[in-house]
């Protein structure tokens, strides 16, 4: 397959993970999103790698998996230290640092 | 061979994330991730890279996956309400969507790089499997692999400390 395919596809997995991002309005919903464009990320870092023939975005996908694994850890944590103090699910409703 | 996995894996990466963003229980859309998470790996094989493949498989959709499937247990399979604070909002956020896709494919297809439309250069066996990425790790890339293990430990102590905070407060 050519590395043209892959590229459309990541290109695609990204869009629908920004439009996640715009629909839902669940934060464990945002952060699966989230992961799906980070994913998409990283699909384009290892076809480029395997373009060039050089394992160095294999490298970076690594670290992007590591960033990835941190965000998740620190949203969760987030996610249930707001449940835990009764306040509602939804980003919307948690506006209070909005200006 | 090739191009049948690879419809396969890209039609269930698709639908995966397609998924995540239509179930309206979070529990759903982690099962449907886990599918994406799976379909990725393969396309990550068929690009020859091993290694990035079995990280994927057992970082993400072993380990961080347990960890979304006990949170949405603990927090619960929540509805969304109908009520849209931006007017038209499901109906904006595909459109945009579809221009970001647009957007990309333009950028991609008009780049000059030539290389894109070949299967790139042939690469010998041991190309992306965890004998040469643990080297290029460990010897050119040693600073970033430690300062990500430094950022792992943060992350670690301070999901500790957010989720932490309530009984701090209620005991003082």
């Amino acid at each position: 397959m050519n590395i043209e395919w892959y590229i459309v596809l990541s290109s695609l997995l990204f869009a629908v993970g920004a439009m996640g991002i715009l629909i839902r309005r669940s934060p464990v919903v945002i952060l699966l999103c989230l992961e799906l464009m980070l994913n998409a990320g990283n699909l384009a870092l290892v076809a480029f790698s395997r373009m060039v023939g050089n394992q160095q975005g294999q490298i970076f996908a690594i670290v992007v998996m590591v960033v990835a694994a941190c965000e998740v850890v620190v949203g969760l944590g987030l996610i249930v230290a707001i449940f835990r103090r009764k306040l509602p699910l939804d980003v919307d409703s948690l506006r209070e640092l909005r200006g | 061979m090739e191009a049948v996995l690879f419809f396969l894996a890209a039609i269930g990466a698709l639908g995966g994330a397609v998924g995540v963003v239509s179930m309206r229980n979070p529990f759903y859309g982690v099962l449907a991730l886990i599918v994406h998470l799976f379909s990725l790996a393969v396309l990550f094989l068929l690009l020859t890279s091993a290694f990035v493949a079995a990280a994927q498989v057992v970082v993400y959709a072993g380990a961080v996956m347990v960890l979304y499937v006990f949170v949405v247990a603990y927090v619960g399979g929540d509805t969304e309400s109908a009520w849209e604070p931006i007017p038209g909002q499901r109906f904006l956020a595909p459109l945009l969507g579809a221009a970001l896709f647009i957007e990309l494919s333009i950028a991609v297809l008009a780049s000059s790089l030539l290389a894109l439309g070949t299967h790139g250069p042939d690469v010998n066996p041991g190309f992306g499997d965890p004998a040469a990425i643990g080297r290029l790790l460990l010897e050119r890339f040693l600073i970033p692999f430690e300062a990500s293990s430094i950022l792992l430990l943060l992350a670690a102590v301070g999901a500790v400390v957010l989720a932490n905070r309530k009984r701090q407060e209620t005991s003082s």
